[in-house]
């Protein structure tokens, strides 16, 4: 039994990380297939299909679109949740658990039902689809999660560090600038990642409230139209890539910052 | 005490961004969309009539109560085959992966996490096709004969899924056995259970609540998925987000589609409801 066990459980770790590590073994595969179509036999390696994805201007349009609205949303998230974290952490207000749960609410929604919402609303105000409206879908996602990282890290130490910068003379936006970000700037600094992460890879709000110009993934889900494509692989081994690179990053920043 | 109060008026200032916008992109659209919900499309028109008619239409059509079947069937499918998948997973890392490569076994067990959702399930589509990865390396070890039709079924939903749950499950699994004390186990170990007796009676007890919560989350974000089954699950068994999908096509039906999502929404809380004993437990 008990030198069962090891052998038992190693092998289904690794069957386990076979299925995990299996789609993505195959599309990146399949992304250097020289072929027309990325199934098997695999006959390559070839970059062609890269250089397709690179001359493909609306995929890169759609990856400059990205970018963009996953800063943006990314920083108005993190600047809403942070300053949010901070009042209701610091200050005894009236209220502060119906508001933390007013601000965490659309963490238990799904995507689609907030895209929706918002798509019938802007129709109804007569605000057209643009990547403005879905930057402010983005914000609306992400603003609970990092307002989640921000409160889970402030702590009663750094109020005593505020007040001296107060009888110092510090200004309230100086405090803030100066003294409370710097030394929640992991915390910060790992919000941003995830939400950007989570704003770059979102499909359905992304779908609902874009017309012309729109997503990365939303472009994608255009070329899925054509059926299995090693164009497609490209393009998705490329987001991932920068997906993992975001994610490497943060990884390091707040270590090294912990250390 | 002007001080205090100079701290509660800049704290409320602070707070108050986040609350405004919540409202006017959250609450707001909310409550635009329930109210929508029972206005009627008319043509190409929505008429502002308060009524009933969109839930009745729902529950007296049997393609619109089917989706919901499918969908409960398949989140609870999903559900339950990603936590017993997870769980022996999140164990073997946090038991026997020595303690400085379990951050780096973590991190590879989520890797494919990180490809966009989109990807992900166009991924399994290249692995499930009829010609695809799987049947040809089972046909090529002589374990089947006839290609395998996975693609475009609901065994190929449930796959794409189960693969996405079992990362998420695993991470907070995982993290649920590391907050547990060693000493129950080693107390259990001590009088003589063996390890199968100390896991059954001392360490699954304890990471229940936690694995509710996993289990909770991968409900209410599978039953809401749109892409996945759009994607793998053809178009012979539809499922609600599918449905509220078509409704924006052509000849759109905003007031349908918002009593859809109000249906979903209220099948979401139920769960909650019925869950709310265990996910309380967590904080007891």
């Amino acid at each position: 039994m008990n030198r069962l066990l090891p052998v038992a459980a190693w092998g289904y770790a690794l069957a386990l990380y076979g299925f995990i590590f299996l789609p993505v073994a195959v599309l990146v595969l399949f992304s250097f297939q020289d072929g027309r179509l990325p199934i098997p036999p695999f006959d390559g390696p070839s970059l062609k299909w890269y250089s397709q994805v690179w001359g493909d201007r609306k995929l890169m349009a759609a990856l400059g679109n990205s970018l963009a609205v996953a800063m943006l949303s990314s920083g108005v998230a993190v600047a809403l949740g942070f300053l949010a974290a901070w009042g209701l952490a610091r200050g005894r207000l009236w209220g502060t658990r119906a508001m933390q749960g007013l601000i965490t609410a659309p963490l238990t929604v799904s995507y689609l039902l907030i895209g929706l919402g918002l798509m019938i609303s802007f129709n109804l105000s007569g605000i057209g689809p643009s990547l403005v409206t879905v930057g402010i879908g983005h914000a609306v996602i992400n603003t609970p999660l990092c307002f989640a990282i921000c409160f889970a890290s402030m702590g009663d130490h750094q109020v005593n560090i505020e007040r001296a910068a107060r009888d110092l003379g510090a200004r309230e936006w100086q405090v803030l600038g100066l003294v409370t970000a710097p030394m929640l700037m992991p915390a910060i600094l790992a919000a941003f990642a995830l939400s950007v992460t989570f704003s770059w890879d979102e499909f359905i709000i992304a779908f609902l409230l874009s017309r012309f110009d729109v997503t990365l993934p939303v472009e994608i889900w255009s070329l899925l139209r054509s059926g299995l494509n090693p164009k497609t692989n490209a393009a998705g081994s490329v987001v991932f890539l920068i997906s993992v690179a975001v994610v490497l990053v943060a990884e390091i920043v707040v270590a090294r910052r912990r250390a | 005490m002007s001080a205090e109060r100079a701290e509660r008026r800049r704290a409320w200032a602070a707070v108050a961004p986040a609350l405004v916008w919540t409202c006017a992109f959250f609450v707001v659209p909310f409550a635009i969309m329930a109210a929508m919900s029972l206005w009627q499309r008319q043509g190409r028109e929505v008429v502002r009539v308060w009524d009933l008619s969109n839930y009745h239409a729902f529950f007296s059509k049997p393609h619109l109560v089917g989706a919901l079947w499918n969908s409960l069937e398949i989140t609870l499918a999903v559900t339950a085959i990603s936590v017993a998948l997870a769980y022996p997973l999140a164990w073997i890392i946090a038991e026997l992966v020595p303690r400085r490569f379990q951050r780096l076994a973590l991190m590879l067990a989520v890797l494919p996490f990180w490809t966009s959702y989109v990807v992900r399930s166009y991924a399994w589509t290249l692995v499930l096709a009829k010609n695809g990865v799987l049947n040809q390396v089972l046909l090529g070890m002589g374990a089947i004969a006839e290609p395998l039709e996975i693609s475009a079924t609901r065994t190929a939903t449930v796959i794409g899924f189960v693969h996405f749950f079992v990362m998420l499950l695993t991470l907070t699994i995982y993290a649920n056995l590391l907050q547990l004390p060693p000493n129950y186990r080693r107390a259990a170990a001590d009088l003589g259970a063996g390890p199968l007796r100390v896991f059954w009676h001392i360490t699954l007890p304890l990471t229940l609540p936690g694995v509710m919560v996993g289990a909770f989350l991968t409900f209410v974000l599978c039953i809401g998925d749109y892409i996945t089954p759009q994607i793998l699950g053809g178009n012979s068994e539809l499922v609600l987000p599918q449905v509220i999908m078509l409704q924006l096509g052509r000849g759109a039906d905003l007031p349908m589609a918002a009593a859809l999502s109000i249906v979903l929404m209220a099948v979401v809380t139920l769960a909650w409801l019925g869950c709310a004993r265990w996910l309380r437990l967590e904080r007891a």
